[in-house]
C-alpha cells in the first residue's frame, strides 16, 4: 500500500518530492501537498480588502471599522477548530487512499463512472466547506483529476444533503429546496464533461503516459 | 445550535473514524498524516483570517438592498443574467442567500430567476470563494472550476422553464 514502485502506476502527476520506494515504503509518508506561496489571489484579496475597509472607515468612522473587527475576530474564533478538523480529515484521506485506486477511478482517463463517482462523494460528504475543500484538494493530490474534482465540489454546494437541510428547508421550504435539487441533479457530471473537455484542449501535453484521447 | 453541535459531531467523527483507520496503518503513517494536517492548518490559519474578516469589510460595502433589486420581476433572460450576477456578489453566508431568494419568490420574482440566482449563489458566491475555497484549494483550480460553472445557474434555469413550477 505504499508508493507503488515497480509496475507503471497511472498517476496523473508524479510526486513533487522524490520518495525513494525501499522497503520501508509503507511507513514513508506521502509528499505532502505542494503549500502555496503567496499567490495573486491572496495579494488581490487583501487589496479588495484594504479598499474595503478604507471605504467602511470613510462611512462609519473608526467605531464602524472596530465592531466589523470585533464581529469577524470572534466568528474567527468560533470557526478555527472545524479547520483544524477539516485539515486532518484531508490529510488522512490522502494518507489512507491509495493513489493508483484513486487515480483510476477518478483520474483523468476515468471517464463518466468517474465524474459519478465524484458526484456521489460530494453528495454524501458531511460537513460544510471546512470539510469539503480540504477533501477535494486531498483527492486531487491523490490523482483525482479537475474533471472528478469539479462534479464532486459542485455535487457538495447543490446536491449535498448539509447545506439543504440546515438552511435551505427552513428558509426556502422543503417544496422549492426539493424541486430546486432535482433541476440541479445533472449539473455536477456536466460540469465535470466540461471541466474535462475544457482542461484537455488548455493544458494539451499530458503529464502522464496514458493519453489515448 | 443544536444544528452546528450535530455538525461537529459528524465532523470530529469522521475525523476519528480515518484518523483510526490511518492508525491500523501503522503509528508512523498516522504520525505522518497527524503532522501534515497540523502544517495544513497553520499554513492556511492566515488566509482564513484573511478570509473571514475581510469578506466582512466587503460585504459591509455591498449592502442587501442593492442585491436583491437585481432579483426584481424581470423575466425572461435578462433576469436570469441578472440573477447570476446578484448570486455571486451575494455577500454573507447561507441564511442571507437564501433571504434574498425567498424575498424575491414572495415579491413576483420569476421561478426560473430564483432559481437561477441559487444555483449560482451555491456555485461562486465570493465570500466562499474567497474565505473556503482559494485557502485551500489551487488557486488554479478555483477559478477554473469557477469559469466552468459559469454555464450551469443557466442551464438550471432553462430546466426550470421547461419543467415548470415546484
Amino acid at each position: 500500500m505504499g508508493i507503488p514502485s515497480g509496475r507503471s502506476c497511472p498517476l496523473s502527476e508524479p510526486p513533487s518530492k522524490s520518495s525513494v520506494p525501499t522497503e520501508d515504503a509503507d511507513s514513508e509518508p506521502r509528499p505532502g501537498r505542494a503549500r502555496k506561496p503567496i499567490g495573486w489571489s491572496t495579494i488581490i484579496i487583501a487589496a479588495l480588502v484594504a479598499v474595503s475597509v478604507a471605504l467602511v472607515w470613510r462611512r462609519d468612522g473608526t467605531d464602524g471599522v472596530l465592531d466589523i473587527l470585533t464581529h469577524d475576530l470572534s466568528l474567527f474564533g468560533g470557526i478555527l477548530p472545524r479547520v483544524l478538523a477539516g485539515c486532518l480529515l484531508g490529510a488522512f484521506i490522502s494518507e489512507i487512499l491509495p493513489h493508483e485506486k484513486v487515480s483510476r477511478s477518478l483520474g483523468p482517463s476515468s471517464g463518466l463512472m468517474g465524474l459519478l463517482i465524484g458526484t456521489a462523494f460530494g453528495a454524501i460528504l458531511p460537513g460544510g466547506p471546512f470539510t469539503a475543500y480540504p477533501v477535494a484538494s486531498a483527492l486531487l493530490a491523490v490523482g483525482a483529476d479537475f474533471g472528478a474534482t469539479i462534479a464532486m465540489v459542485v455535487s457538495w454546494t447543490l446536491i449535498g444533503y448539509g447545506r439543504a437541510v440546515a438552511w435551505e428547508i427552513p428558509i426556502m421550504g422543503t417544496d422549492f429546496t426539493l424541486w430546486r435539487i432535482v433541476i440541479s441533479l445533472p449539473l455536477p457530471v456536466l460540469a465535470g464533461a466540461l471541466g474535462r473537455f475544457v482542461y484537455v484542449r488548455l493544458y494539451p501535453k499530458p503529464p502522464a503516459k496514458d493519453d489515448e484521447n | 445550535m443544536s444544528a452546528a453541535l450535530l455538525i461537529d459531531i459528524l465532523l470530529w467523527g469522521s475525523v476519528f473514524g480515518v484518523g483510526l483507520i490511518a492508525f491500523r496503518r501503522g503509528p508512523p503513517v498516522f504520525r505522518a498524516s497527524l503532522r501534515e494536517g497540523t502544517m495544513d492548518f497553520i499554513n492556511i490559519v492566515p488566509r482564513i483570517a484573511l478570509g473571514v474578516i475581510g469578506s466582512g469589510y466587503i460585504a459591509a460595502i455591498i449592502p442587501q438592498e442593492v442585491i436583491s433589486g437585481w432579483l426584481g420581476p424581470d423575466s425572461g433572460w435578462l433576469g436570469v443574467a441578472a440573477a447570476v450576477v446578484a448570486g455571486a456578489a451575494t455577500p454573507g453566508g447561507p441564511v442571507i442567500g437564501f433571504s434574498i431568494g425567498t424575498v424575491a419568490l414572495k415579491s413576483g420574482g420569476g421561478v426560473p430567476q430564483v432559481v437561477a440566482y441559487v444555483v449560482a449563489w451555491a456555485l461562486f458566491a465570493f465570500q466562499r470563494v474567497i474565505l473556503w475555497e482559494i485557502p485551500f484549494m489551487p488557486a488554479r483550480f478555483v477559478w477554473f472550476r469557477c469559469a466552468v460553472s459559469v454555464p450551469f445557474p443557466f442551464v438550471a434555469a432553462a430546466i426550470a422553464m421547461v419543467i415548470g413550477k415546484p
